[in-house]
């Protein structure tokens, strides 16, 4: 049962991706360029998504109270903001400009969007191969 | 206008991640998921079944059934380099700076985080920068 709920919110957060335009990379590197002819409809994305999940986080998690399939709610509990957070976003952002694609999308696109999307992936997974290498040292 | 589809996009993916937390208890982040579900095997962070594969596997598909439903176009081909030096940049950046646009974007900001609201300013800023200086 808990795998077939993954699967349809894995399901149900592609339907938002290919629906509000994400998976289309000329769509998200329009919304970043904010000094040229800038396409803000994604911003109506987030903003949508953050309706959602602002409500959500703060009513769903109590204490006292179990999610249905598991023991406790294991939320990210990190405060410290330090150079690996901003310098890793930082370079997420550049990656995420010069393709269109961050990893939602990506995955989401990955029978739909040709064999650029499948070099995409492999080379993000490698990313990811690395990084985690990393910062096991 | 575009509008409408991108705000009914966001809201299906903000239930998507309420479903996510309410079930699992998780947060959404599909840098975070892949990551776990590809190199942590073993770890203590992934004993809690093998659930991460079913929502990339649900990711995956809906993906192509949707696209092909919504008809959505097949984007023009460009150069390998530039997939494989942004697809290395986003998977190294997103393990190192603990997320990505739903991990961070999403979720973090949904869940008042600092560290998440400061980290998609960084991509939102840097990502801006990038499209300005490649143009």
């Amino acid at each position: 049962m808990k795998n077939i709920v993954t699967l349809i919110a894995g399901l149900m957060f592609a339907l938002g991706l290919v629906l509000s335009g994400m998976t289309q990379p000329v769509k998200v590197i329009g919304f970043l360029d904010i000094t040229g002819n800038w396409d803000p409809s994604l911003a109506f994305v987030m903003g949508g998504a953050l309706l959602v999940t602002l409500a959500a986080f703060a009513v769903t998690p109590r204490s006292g109270r179990k999610p249905w399939f598991s023991e406790k709610f294991e939320l990210p509990t990190r405060k410290d903001i330090d150079i690996r957070l901003v310098g890793g976003a930082a370079l997420f952002g550049n990656g995420w400009a010069l393709a269109g694609y961050c990893p939602g999308p990506a995955f989401a696109s990955l029978y739909a969007g040709g064999l650029d999307i499948v070099i995409f992936v492999a080379a993000m997974i490698a990313g990811m191969y690395f990084a985690t290498r990393l910062s096991k040292r | 206008m575009n509008y409408l589809p991108a705000l009914a996009g966001g809201i299906i993916i903000g239930l998507a991640s309420w479903l996510v937390l309410v079930s699992l208890g998780r947060v959404a982040g599909i840098s975070g998921i892949a990551n776990a579900a590809l190199f942590e095997q073993g770890q203590a962070s992934t004993q809690d079944g093998n659930w991460r594969w079913f929502f990339l596997g649900g990711l995956i598909a809906g993906g192509a059934v949707f696209a092909a439903w919504l008809a959505i176009p097949v984007p023009a081909p460009r150069s390998p380099w530039l997939l494989i030096v942004a697809g290395l940049l986003v998977g190294f950046g997103t393990v190192i700076g603990s997320g990505c646009t739903s991990g961070h974007g999403v979720c973090g900001i949904g869940r008042r985080s600092t560290r998440s609201l400061i980290a998609t300013c960084v991509f939102m800023i840097t990502g801006a920068l990038t499209v300005w200086m490649i143009k």
